[in-house]
């Protein structure tokens, strides 16, 4: 093993993308919290929903787009990846549709 | 860095008869991103039909009040257990991508110390997940809670609990796995030998993934 430690150089670290990794960490931190006193303090119901779903969707964006690195790819492969997901949107779009007027039918 | 990069390109070239990988990235990535793509439609799957069974059903248990034990404490404390555990995937993702980091700059005793981190988050992960699981099946001493029964609220409330919450343990479990062979093969000196730590890139996208199912199970089933 030490054979080959002495043909490899390495790089001295990269400050300033480490400071960056660390600086999308502290915003995934920071949301969670937020959206933890928002549990605590907001009255459960579509404003809190929503809010939920927004945060939810920054913190996604940042762990698939710096974490991932999806952000930094070419623009084929980002669009490859994210345009299938308007499936899932109408996924979400019918059942949930399909859940409440299944409710409505049992139980009013 | 240059000096990998031209290697990778060099070996790559014969295979792809453009000479150039397609969207610029190896094909081990692009398979990689494909097969957590496909991973993403199972876990919408399941959360859009936890959805519609939700709001198809007359009452639903408020998740607060159903999650709210921590280890050695006997009193109510909502949602803090799955916060700890929330911090904890995303703690280990930051090691992560710093072992990532270390991997581009050829740093063999960075990468270990930040994948030995990350495997550390993981096990403390899965640990926590088994101490939820077991305190959501022993219950309140009311009858607990199984794929059939649920002490809370509607069975189906526990059967996506297990399903869900299960899925992404073992999502965990083999994130883990995989993390610590990485690990070793970091140990041996494999990627030194190889000459570029990609392989540490790959596991680290799957184990953002993990992270990335994380944040919506939280939401979707503990927050919303």
């Amino acid at each position: 093993m030490n054979m080959e430690e002495t043909n490899v150089i390495v790089q001295p670290i990269d400050k300033a993308k480490v400071r960056h990794l660390l600086k999308v960490a502290f915003i995934l931190f920071v949301v969670t919290v937020i959206e933890f006193i928002i549990a605590f303090t907001l009255a459960s119901g579509g404003l809190r929903t929503s809010i939920f779903v927004v945060m939810t969707i920054v913190k996604a964006f940042y762990i698939v787009s710096e974490f991932m690195h999806l952000g930094h790819e070419v623009k084929g492969l980002r669009w490859s990846i994210i345009f299938p997901f308007i499936l899932a949107v109408w996924l979400i779009i019918a059942l949930l549709m399909e859940g409440s007027y299944i409710h409505l039918e049992n139980f009013n | 860095m240059a000096s990998t990069t031209a290697t990778a390109t060099a070996s790559t070239a014969n295979l792809w008869n453009g000479g150039q990988s397609p969207f610029k990235v190896s094909y081990g990535k692009l398979m990689m991103w494909i097969f957590l793509l496909s991973d993403a439609f199972t876990f919408s799957g399941l959360l859009v039909s936890y959805g519609m069974t939700r709001f198809s059903a007359e009452s639903w248990p408020v998740p607060e009040y159903v999650f709210s034990a921590i280890p050695f404490y006997h009193g109510s404390a909502p949602l803090v257990f799955v916060g700890i555990m929330t911090f904890i995937l995303i703690l280990s993702s930051v090691t992560m991508v710093l072992a990532v980091e270390a991997g581009h700059r050829m740093d063999r005793r960075g990468v270990e110390k930040w994948m030995f981190w990350t495997i550390v988050g993981g096990l403390t992960f899965l640990s926590c997940q088994a101490w939820e699981w077991s305190h959501f099946i022993h219950g309140t001493g009311l009858g607990g809670a199984s794929l059939s029964s649920n002490e809370y609220g509607p069975p189906a409330f526990a059967a996506f609990f297990f399903f869900i919450t299960g899925f992404h343990g073992t999502h965990v479990f083999s994130g883990v796995v995989l993390n610590y062979i990485i690990y070793y093969n970091t140990v041996r000196g494999v990627y030194d030998r190889r000459g570029h730590y990609e392989m540490v890139e790959k596991v680290g996208l799957y184990w953002h993934f993990v992270d990335l199912v994380w944040v919506f199970v939280f939401t979707f089933f503990y927050l919303v």
